[in-house]
Formats: structure tokens, C-alpha cells, sequence
């Protein structure tokens, strides 16, 4: 039961000028090789191999900020982004060389809905089980079982033109559960909704989980991660910095809490003061006035880091106290926030 | 091949189709109807044009009327789907290879074109009043040049559909599609271009000239006009062509 995803050393490079993509790596569709030396196009790097495996029937969570390469890992999984380099599998089949078995066997919520504007609700959702070769009575009632469930029976005869972005939200939900898939993909699919139906939608992911099917969710929200996955990657750059279950990676952290230190002037001795008090595991000198220290308490450790920093001369002039999480862990790893 | 996912795609065009059919009539039938009644009825009726002139416009007009429909069809909604919300994905997931939408795109772009040029025939008839000598017709060139025209316009389409941006909507009119109705030969037999020897022959790169003359000679066999084989292949050629680089531009846009 499920199915299981397997990616290996993927590779995507936007905007590859001519000389290696012309060169027989079998993308050879531009204008050809001229002009090569007039302009050089820039060139971006959005994954810089990636492996990694998804299990079969669980919930699996991509961490990162924005552009990191979440949504080019869904897309290359998904069909719709043509690698670089390196293969992706969706379950048995190899979503280059399959790719219309691979696309029965997923749903996709994308993070922009790309709803089809020249028809109403109700349309979209029999078209999309017509297109997955749906019984013209099955898709009907499937269509309007999902449209009560997301609550769009009342505007189902509408175009979709004048929905909002919650409604559009939902409706992309319900188009991608239309054909029953076996693995669902979300690429951000919190942005903008309200705490309300946030909630709803995690107890649709759940609910859909429970049915033996494997979800595939992109966020940059930590709680959303550490509530709904069983297992995680975090990206930045391109690359896998981190994996596991939430628990592992936050027990990862050295010391679990995190102090974000700043002081009025740099002073001579400070960060080695800092290394020495008890329950402190890491110290990392940011900019000359700033540093981050892991420990495993909190709020207990200011007073003894206030007398030390008075000690060597100097004035605390910010505290920030962050709690073991997937937020620190980030910190961790990158030396950024999420949200910079 | 999925024929069940093509059938479902070619029947939600349909569907599009039906609800915007009279936007879309009156769009494809207007500018065809004025014409044939400007050129054909008033400067005829007004004696600046001979009566027979109607014989050269009437096939012109229809060829010009399908190729623009058929280039419509598929380009507009093409160009829109591509936006920045990507619509076109909606199709791209379901359970089919990516080349095939574009040829279900095409086919339903010559369905358009042929009904609407089908249209057109009757309409622009009734427009011209009588003097058009409809009795020495070949019917299967008509048929088969009427096809290979539809399939020229929709493949067209495909390709402008792809290579346009909405912002270049105007200049692609401009650009594009007023020099290729001018230079069409929809308003003249290619013979009357003699009289300017390169003119004559630089519009052979335009596809239009050998859908014209190939409607007057399958419709009007007696006016002047180049002989089938040349139009029929030619179209032929152009659609082999047209249609290649459409599918391969449109594989290379969908897939980011």
C-alpha cells in the first residue's frame, strides 16, 4: 500500500546558456549555439543535487525559505520542471521516461492555483476526473462530494473568476483529490489562508493520509512542519542541509535552547566568557557585536550572562530567547532566520 | 496514446467553445461580411469593379476568414494559459504526454477554423448577391485544401500562441498578421501581381497565397490561378513544417 518517492543527485540550472545545454545533453530545443560570446545569461543554480527518499503512505515536509528550491523539487517530481541533471522515481516509474503513468498516479496542488479560468467550479472537477478517464457518473459524484466537503457547493456553478484565494485555495484541493491519487503533493499550501481553514486543511491532509496515501508538502512555516510531518528535509540553496523526523532534528540542535545576544560594543574576552558558563554548548560569533548562544537552559542563564558581559566591560543591549525548534535548527544550520 | 484523456480535452474545448459562440461568431463573421459587402457589393453595384470580381473575392475572403479564426482560436487562449498563473498545468497533469495536448489544441483549432469558414460561405454568398459561378466546383480539392488550411491555421496558431507574449498581442497583429491578409492574396489572383516581379514572387513565403488560390481553384476554376498540385502541396509542406516547430516550441515551454 502507497507509493514511495526516490530522488537522486537532481541538478537544476535556470537559464542555461547554450554551450552545455546545446552540446547533446538532449535539451537541445533553443535557437542552437550562436552568439555565445555576446552576452552571457545568467545563470541560476535552484538545486544543487538533491537526494533524497520519501516513504511510502507517510507525510513528508520540505523546509526552507523562499527559493530554496522547494517548488523545483515538486516540479521536477511532478513533470511540469525538466532537470538538469539526475532522476526522480514515483514509486517504479522514472518520471522522465513515464511520464504519463507518473502523472495518474499523483495530484498536485501548485502554489499559485492554476485553476482553469473558462469554466465554473463544478466544470473543472468533472473535465479533471474526464481527462483520469472517470465514468461520466462517477465524476459527477465525486465532484459533488468534494464540493461539499470544501465547501464550494453553493458557488459551484460560478466561473471561478470571481473567487477569492482561499476558495481557489480549496478548489485546487479538490481538483487534485478528483482522480483519487496516490500521492498527493502540496506546494505551499498555507500561504495566505486563514488560521480557520488552515486548520481544516490539515485535517484534510491528515484524513487523506490515513487512506494509505503519501503527502509531499512544501511549507516555511515550522509549526506547520513539526505538527503535520512524520519526516522532513530542510533546503536552502539548492541543497539538503538537514533530514529526519522533527524529533531527531531537533534533538540535533547542541543544547536545544538558543540565545541571540546582542551588546552596545565588541569587547576583548567576551565570547570565550561566554563558552565557559555552565550550560552552554556552542557559542558562534556573528558580526563583532552579536552572538548566538546554544545552551541547554533558557531564561535561567541571562543573569549569569549579564554579570559576565558587565565583567569584560560591556552592556547587553538585546536578549532573544528561542525554544527548541525547527526554527533553531534552521538557525543552525544556515546562520539564518527562515523568514530572512 | 490515451485516447480517453485527448476525447475528454477535445470535449472540454467544446464546451468552451459552445458557451462563447456567439462572442466568437460575431467575431470570425463580421470582419469577412464587411469586406465581402464593401469590395464585393458597393464598388461592384458602383461599377468601379467589374461584376466578376466577385468571383475572385468570395474564395479569398473565405480562405483569409478561416486561417484568422483558426489562428485565433488556438493562439488566444494559448497565450492567456501560459500567463504567470501557468492555467495550462490544469492540462499538463492529467495523464497524458505533453505533445499531445498540442496536437489536441491543434485539432480543436481546426474544427474552429473549418466551422467558421464553413459559415462564412453561405454568408459571404447571401452578402455578394448574385454574379458568383459556384456550378464548376471540384469538391474533393475543396475539401482537401479546406483541411489542410484549417490544419495551417490552428498550427499557426499553436506556434503564435507560444511565441507570443500578451503584451505583443498588438505588434503580432501588426506584424504579422495585417502583412500576411495584405500580401494573401485574398483580394487578387496571384497573376495580378505581375506587374511588380519581385512582389510576386516574395509572397510565396505566405502560406495565405496558396490557401486563396487554392480555394478560387477549387471553388472558381475559371478565374486565374496557380494549379492544384502547387497548392496543395505547398500547404502541405508548410503544414509539416508549421506544426513541427509549434509542438516542439510548445514542449519547450511547458516544461519549465
Amino acid at each position: 500500500m502507497g507509493i514511495g518517492i526516490r530522488i537522486e543527485n537532481l541538478r537544476k540550472v535556470y537559464d542555461t546558456p547554450p554551450p552545455m545545454a546545446a552540446r547533446g545533453m538532449g535539451f537541445s530545443f533553443g535557437p542552437g549555439p550562436k552568439k555565445d560570446k555576446t552576452k552571457k545569461k545568467l545563470e541560476v543554480v535552484a538545486l544543487d543535487g538533491v537526494s533524497m527518499e520519501i516513504g511510502a503512505g507517510g507525510i513528508f515536509g520540505l523546509l526552507g525559505p523562499n527559493g530554496a528550491g522547494k517548488s523545483t523539487t515538486i516540479g521536477i517530481i511532478t513533470t511540469r520542471t525538466r532537470p538538469t541533471s539526475g532522476r526522480a522515481f514515483v514509486g517504479e516509474h522514472d518520471v522522465w521516461a513515464h511520464q504519463a503513468a507518473v502523472k495518474r498516479l499523483i495530484g498536485v496542488v501548485p502554489q499559485r492555483p492554476n485553476l482553469d479560468f473558462a469554466l465554473t467550479a463544478r466544470e473543472i472537477l468533472v473535465f479533471h476526473g474526464a481527462y483520469f478517464g472517470q465514468g461520466a457518473k462517477e465524476r459527477i459524484r465525486r465532484a459533488d462530494e468534494l464540493l461539499e466537503k470544501f465547501k464550494l457547493t453553493d458557488r459551484a456553478d460560478h466561473m471561478i473568476r470571481g473567487f477569492s484565494g482561499g476558495m481557489m485555495q480549496r478548489l485546487s484541493i479538490a481538483r487534485a483529490m478528483m482522480h483519487d491519487p496516490e500521492v498527493l503533493f502540496l506546494d505551499e499550501p498555507s500561504a495566505g489562508l486563514d488560521p480557520q481553514t488552515r486548520l481544516l486543511l490539515w485535517e484534510t491532509i491528515r484524513e487523506y493520509n490515513q487512506k494509505g496515501k503519501t503527502i509531499v508538502l512544501t511549507t516555511h512555516y515550522m509549526d506547520e512542519a513539526d505538527t503535520l510531518c512524520e519526516n522532513l528535509a530542510i533546503i536552502d540553496h539548492g541543497k539538503v542541509i538537514a533530514q529526519g523526523t522533527p524529533q531527531e532534528l531537533k534533538a540535533s540542535i547542541p543544547g536545544g535552547y538558543l540565545l541571540r545576544l546582542r551588546f552596545d560594543h565588541a569587547a576583548n574576552g567576551l565570547i570565550d566568557g561566554l563558552k565557559s558558563l555552565p550550560g552552554v554548548t556552542e557559542v558562534r560569533a556573528g558580526e563583532a557585536d552579536k552572538a548566538d548562544v546554544y545552551a541547554d537552559r533558557g531564561g535561567p542563564l541571562i543573569g549569569p550572562i549579564v554579570a559576565m558581559v558587565q565583567g569584560a566591560g560591556a552592556e547587553l543591549s538585546d536578549v532573544h530567547i528561542i525554544e527548541p525548534s525547527l526554527e533553531t535548527l534552521f538557525l543552525h544550520h544556515t546562520g539564518r532566520s527562515l523568514r530572512d | 496514446m490515451n485516447w480517453k484523456t485527448f476525447f475528454a480535452m477535445l470535449s472540454r474545448d467544446g464546451h468552451v467553445a459552445r458557451r462563447n459562440l456567439i462572442p466568437t461568431l460575431l467575431q470570425n463573421l463580421l470582419q469577412p461580411l464587411l469586406l465581402t459587402f464593401v469590395f464585393g457589393r458597393v464598388l461592384t453595384s458602383s461599377g468601379m469593379m467589374s461584376n466578376s470580381y466577385k468571383n475572385i473575392l468570395l474564395p479569398g475572403i473565405m480562405a483569409l476568414s478561416m486561417t484568422l479564426s483558426g489562428v485565433w482560436a488556438v493562439a488566444m487562449p494559448l497565450i492567456s494559459e501560459f500567463q504567470f498563473t501557468k492555467e495550462i498545468e490544469d492540462r499538463l497533469l492529467a495523464p497524458m504526454e505533453t505533445s499531445w495536448l498540442a496536437v489536441e489544441k491543434v485539432v480543436a483549432g481546426m474544427i474552429q477554423a473549418l466551422v467558421s469558414g464553413l459559415v462564412v460561405i453561405p454568408a459571404a454568398w447571401i452578402t455578394l448577391g448574385h454574379g458568383v459561378d459556384l456550378s464548376q466546383w471540384h469538391p474533393a480539392q475543396f475539401a482537401a485544401t479546406c483541411l489542410l488550411m484549417a490544419l495551417f491555421s490552428a498550427a499557426g496558431g499553436l506556434w503564435m500562441g507560444v511565441s507570443v507574449g500578451q503584451t505583443q498581442i498588438g505588434l503580432m497583429f501588426s506584424m504579422v498578421l495585417t502583412p500576411m491578409m495584405m500580401f494573401g492574396c485574398a483580394y487578387y489572383p496571384w497573376s495580378a501581381l505581375s506587374a511588380f516581379p519581385v512582389l510576386k514572387y516574395a509572397v510565396l513565403i505566405n502560406p495565405l497565397v496558396y490557401a486563396s488560390e487554392g480555394m478560387r481553384g477549387s471553388l472558381v476554376p475559371l478565374v486565374p490561378h496557380m494549379p492544384a498540385v502547387v497548392t496543395v502541396g505547398a500547404l502541405l509542406l508548410i503544414d509539416i513544417a508549421v506544426l513541427t516547430v509549434g509542438i516542439r516550441k510548445f514542449n519547450h515551454k511547458a516544461v519549465s
